[in-house]
């Protein structure tokens, strides 16, 4: 392979085989581009690798560097893991869109330049929204389109940034830098877009339920983990990420107490979950940045379980709403167990990833005494195991009986969720695997004894509350307001007012113009008579021989006034 | 809970929960004597206390599904709220 070729480009390449075969060999393609991507991730050495020369700039197409590897290497791994669930369920066009929208990932994880992180930025907006569309049903169109305005607007805002610090600094190398004047607030507010920072939160609730059952599984890795990892390479230590992190974790509990959609449940846990990893990258120091890039990494295996989960269950029944599931447990166990494990994971107990990457964000704010964040924290992974740990299985396949008796995922789904399950696992029981390839040298324990019994505690104890507090939480079938409320209610009302205003005023004034014009014409046939109309005077035709006498005297005037 | 005569699945049984119930108090119960014997390092002195976890993690779960319940008032809608608006679906 050329060395400034991305290894991302290998991924476009398996798109457009996927797009052109069928049968065995396009199988062959969905499992086997993603190996040799990953072959490929590991060979890109430390350092810019190439450069390539585009108008006065220097572009980087591959730089390398731990944290690059690491996002690049869980972005393959689970264009693998979502290409096995999803092969045999999903339409050609919605996996080869995955696959490059994935493409886009890996491209952003190595650019080594603003130009090319803004190129593959815009492949994962314009491709995930392919995949937001391949929902196919009317909801998952309009959805696709708010979700393509915003990742548009998001682009706009990015690149608008980009300019101003290309031009005021001379520099596109992508480094750290800090939210100091407009041009790099302007490439903050455009990465926080895709981080799904609020008050444009609401993008990712809206539009990711309404995929397909596989459509999710894809949705769920790339484009917030992908600002992550843009985060932490740009804004390392800027401190307004502390705050707004805080401010995602907890809007994400309580939005998806709040819902009774299954994978909104899901999504909004998203939010939740990016938010811990934001306000690490706020924290900033190294055991914070290696918590943000540990926990996106485990992150992304975990709630890809669960959106896999989930899927499963939609795949079978064709239902996603808590009040029409339940009792799913009897004739679904793996997707059971697996959507447990998974739900464990995202808890963080001890024993899986979650526990070995989260709690290494919550000992980065104890280091630094963030007492407020600290205690935060805490809380919130408490609701995590309420909003996501218990209400989503709990709801899901146990409750109460809903009669239904749907089969079991299919082998592929299977195969699929049990991998995800075990690596989860893995990372909980073997943490020096992740820990190994982090940015920073690693010197955390995870497992002592008080820690581990901490976390007991706190997780034990709210199962408790959520079981003590059913009777509070009883689903309902209502959906709940989010910021999007201010765009597609206030601003589409406030715009449809103006609109029919202006109509209105338009309406008017062209009636007491034409009613002025009328009355100024019929004051003018009452002046001059009959010298109006089609025979008057005014109207009347000339010959020519007439108008070249008219002209003659009139040029014979000016001559005349010329010499005077 | 469940009325289905065909579904004695062992789980859902009464006997069952009120047995999972026991279980899971004396696990509770475990969680916090145990930090008799296991030293809690505290960061802020007050997350060293006895039974600080299991206090913080009630309190804080029921003060996040209360402020949920009283959130929903304002912000939950019927499902088809934005279909009648402003959606083409």
């Amino acid at each position: 392979m050329p060395e400034w070729m991305s290894p991302a480009l290998l991924m476009v390449a398996g798109a457009l085989f996927i797009a052109f075969t069928r049968g065995h060999l396009r199988t062959l393609f969905v499992l086997g581009t993603p190996l040799l991507t990953l072959w490929a991730i590991w060979q890109v050495p430390d350092g810019v690798v190439a450069t390539v020369g585009f108008l006065d700039y220097t572009i980087e197409p591959v730089e390398g560097s731990p944290v690059r590897r690491l996002f690049a290497t869980i972005f393959a791994l689970m264009a693998f893991a979502g290409g096995l669930y999803a092969f045999r369920q999903a339409k050609w066009y919605e996996l080869s869109a995955a696959f490059v929208y994935a493409s886009g990932a890996i491209g952003v994880s190595f650019a080594g330049d603003l130009i090319t992180l803004f190129l593959f930025w815009e492949l994962m907006a314009l491709f995930s929204t392919v995949i937001v569309w391949c929902g196919g049903t009317p909801a998952a169109r309009a959805a696709g389109i708010r979700y393509a305005i915003m990742h548009l607007l998001g682009g706009v805002i990015l690149k608008v940034g980009i300019e101003g610090v290309v031009i005021h600094t001379g520099s596109i190398d992508v480094q750290p830098m800090l939210a100091t004047n407009f041009d790099t607030w302007m490439i903050l507010i455009g990465i926080l877009i895709n981080a799904a920072a609020p008050p444009v939160s609401a993008w990712l609730a809206d539009s990711y339920p309404e995929s397909s059952p596989t459509g999710s599984v894809f949705l769920s890795a790339f484009t917030t983990k992908t600002a992550v990892l843009a985060l932490i390479l740009l804004f390392p230590g800027e401190p307004v990420l502390v705050s707004v992190g805080l401010f995602m974790i907890m809007y994400g509990i309580i939005m998806a107490l709040l819902e009774n959609d299954i994978r909104r449940i899901l999504a909004y846990s998203i939010v939740n979950q990016v938010g811990f990893m934001v306000c690490a990258v706020g924290i900033g120091t190294q055991m914070a940045l290696n918590g943000a890039a540990s926990h996106a990494f485990a992150h992304i295996l975990y709630k890809a379980l669960l959106f896999m989960s989930a899927g499963a269950v939609i795949y079978r029944t064709g239902l996603h709403r808590c009040t029409d599931l339940g009792g799913l447990f009897r004739t679904m166990p793996i997707t059971a167990i697996c959507g447990i494990i998974g739900a464990l994971a995202i808890s963080g107990f001890p024993l899986t990833s979650g526990f070995t990457t989260k709690t290494m964000i919550s000992q980065a704010a104890a280091d630094e005494s963030l007492m407020f964040v600290y205690f935060m924290l805490a809380a919130a992974s408490a609701g995590v195991f309420l909003h996501a740990g218990i209400k989503f299985p709990w709801f899901v396949f146990f409750q109460k009986d809903s009669g239904l008796r749907p089969k079991d995922a299919p082998w592929n789904m299977s195969v699929s969720m049990v991998l995800v399950s075990a690596l989860c696992i893995l990372l909980g029981v073997f943490p020096n695997l992740l820990y190994d390839l982090l940015p920073y040298p690693v010197e955390y324990v995870p497992y002592t004894a008080g820690k581990v019994l901490f976390y007991l505690q706190l997780l034990l104890f709210s199962g408790l509350a959520f079981f003590l507090l059913l009777p509070l939480m009883k689903r309902t079938e209502t959906i709940s307001l989010d910021w999007d409320w201010i765009w597609r209610v206030v601003l589409f009302r406030s715009a449809s007012a103006i609109y029919s205003g202006a109509a209105k005023l338009g309406t008017a004034l062209t009636a007491n113009v034409s009613k002025g014009l009328e009355a100024l014409r019929g004051k003018a046939e009452t002046v001059f008579g009959s010298k109006l109309g089609r025979d008057g005077t005014f109207a009347r035709a000339w010959s020519i021989g007439t108008t070249a006498l008219w002209i003659a005297v009139l040029l014979t005037g000016y001559v005349l006034f010329y010499f005077i | 809970m469940n009325n289905d005569t065909n579904d004695n699945h062992w789980l859902t049984r009464p006997e069952t929960i009120k047995k999972l119930w026991w279980a899971f108090s004396i696990v509770l119960a475990l969680t916090v004597l145990a930090q008799a014997f296991i030293y809690v390092k505290g960061y802020f002195a007050v997350d060293g206390w006895f039974g600080f976890g299991a206090v913080f993690g009630f309190l804080s779960c029921l003060a996040m599904v209360v402020f949920a319940k009283l959130l929903g008032y304002v912000l939950k809608r019927g499902e088809d709220y934005y279909a009648s608006g402003d959606d083409n679906a």
